[in-house]
């Protein structure tokens, strides 16, 4: 067994002559909540994109390893809105599992319905449970919550919670909100001009220092 | 779930009585749309029955009405409506799977579209009646000349819905698609297909109506049967008459085919139903 789920050395990803990573080095242990915090355009969304793999109009360097199955939890939920709830669960792996991945999310007797049917907070769960039937060992979320209302984003962090407490995969959360970051992560991570700027404990991590980190000016 | 409410509350103030003015059209005339063409008929009508319509420039609603019923009975217009009904059905079918056919070619590679996309453009540029001439050298005033005229501008028609429906596939779906781990068989039937559905049906409405255009025009250049040809004929003996009764009879024609279409998309799109309201 690797000793880490995500490792990544020596990450550059360049679109145009700006490198948006620039030698970036990550590694994640097997079942962590890592989550990375970065102002717009510090390569939050690249990162990801990179480990996930899903890079392919940029030019860039670096080695990425990833131990086991990739989940991906987008911004939007995504779902195919042709596909009934249960068969987009159940995109790309062998039926059967659907049902009871919707049930873990809340959504049980929901199968039948049509994505445009269920509420924002309703479709993200749906895209929650099609990551879950892929037992993944990383689950990567782009700002999984940013689109909802503050009260479904409580009850979503409540059950991604739970969720990894059961299923133990690494988590690289990516996310502009410091007080989810907080919650919901074993360490908080700010991107800084394409490195690590800096790299905490999220029991440790201090809310004024993050956003100092961030370029949040705080006065204390 | 549509419901407007009649008098917008006015919550800041309870004794406020200052209604909102409202700007949008309000509530729709129930079954409004058959208001014009029913005014229509009214004047024509009185204006027949007055006299102030000369019967040789449009012949009196209740004889266009008699002589339908005449042709019918003698057996002409059902025979006519048949023939038409002929060219167009099969004109549409072979149409509507070439043109599809060559739009899933074109849309799911790369070699398909090199080949096919440029070679339609072209095609697209002549206006398939501008190849009636040469139609008629390789296959005479036949039957197969009409159908082929009519196939030509259905699958043109077709391809161009579908071949854009097929390669506009939301991006997000695609990396959604490679992001689970779908091999390009089941890419195409979970994501693609369904995703160009909408524009099929769309290229399949178009198609219907376009069959029928082409069909007029055939019918009225070289056709000894068919409701144009009854048309021609009619012009040729001043029977006003007899030309709004295949007016009628080709409004009937793409008024329903179209209906039809409509009901077997709601069918297909039924996820679709829940958006639309």
């Amino acid at each position: 067994m690797a000793t880490h789920a995500v490792r990544v050395s020596g990450l550059v990803r360049s679109f145009g002559d700006r490198n948006v990573l620039d030698g970036l080095d990550l590694a994640i242990a097997p079942g962590e909540f890592v989550a990375i915090l970065g102002r717009s355009g510090s390569g939050k969304s690249t990162l990801l994109k990179a480990v996930a793999g899903l890079d392919y109009d940029v030019t860039g360097d670096g080695d990425i390893a990833v131990a086991g199955e990739i989940a991906v939890a987008f911004q939007d939920s995504r779902l195919l809105p042709w596909l009934r709830v249960v068969d987009n669960v159940e995109l790309g792996v062998r039926p059967g599992r659907g049902t009871a991945a919707l049930a873990e999310v809340g959504l049980e007797g929901r199968e039948r319905a049509w994505p445009s049917e269920l509420s924002g907070g309703e479709q993200q769960r749906v895209a929650l449970a099609r990551c879950l039937v892929r037992e993944p060992r990383v689950l990567l979320a782009d700002e999984p919550f940013g689109a909802l209302d503050a009260l479904t984003r409580i009850r979503m962090h409540d059950l991604l919670r739970e969720l990894c407490a059961k299923h133990q995969p690494a988590v690289l959360l990516v996310t502009h909100d410091v007080d989810e970051a907080i919650e919901l992560a074993d360490r908080v991570v700010v991107l800084h001009e394409g490195r690590i700027g800096l790299d905490v404990p999220a029991h440790d991590a201090d809310r004024t220092h993050l956003l100092r980190a961030l370029g949040i000016g705080v006065a204390a | 779930m549509t419901q407007v409410l009649e008098r917008p509350v006015a919550l800041t103030a309870p004794h406020a009585r200052t209604k909102r003015k409202r700007l949008g059209l309000g509530k729709p005339i129930p079954y409004g749309r058959a208001l014009g063409p029913l005014l229509l008929i009214v004047v024509w009508s009185a204006a027949s029955a007055t006299g102030a319509l000369d019967p040789r420039i449009l012949s009196a609603p209740w004889t266009v009405l008699q002589t339908g019923i005449e042709l019918t009975r003698s057996g002409k217009l059902p025979e006519s409506v048949l023939m038409s009904l002929q060219r167009a059905a099969l004109g549409f079918l072979f149409g509507a799977v070439a043109g599809t056919a060559l739009a899933i070619a074109a849309g799911l590679s790369r070699i398909g579209e090199a080949l096919i996309d440029g070679t339609v453009q072209v095609k697209r540029a002549i206006p398939s009646l501008g190849l009636i001439p040469l139609l008629i050298l390789w296959l005479g005033i036949g039957e197969p000349f009409k159908v082929v005229v009519i196939a030509l501008g259905v699958a043109v028609i077709m391809y161009l819905q579908t071949y854009t429906a097929l390669t506009g596939i939301d991006s997000r779906y695609v990396e959604l698609a490679e992001v689970v781990g779908l091999s390009r068989a089941q890419f195409i039937r979970k994501v693609v297909f369904p995703g160009a559905l909408p524009g099929f049906f769309l290229g399949l409405r178009l198609g219907v109506t376009g069959s029928w255009l082409f069909l007029i025009v055939l019918e009225q250049i070289n056709a000894t049967s068919g409701i144009g040809y009854l048309m021609f004929q009619a012009q040729n003996y001043g029977q006003t008459d007899v030309i709004i009764v295949g007016l009628v009879v080709y409004g009937l024609f793409g008024f329903l085919s179209d209906a039809v279409l409509r009901l077997v998309e709601r069918r297909a799109l039924s996820w679709r139903r829940t958006l639309s309201g």
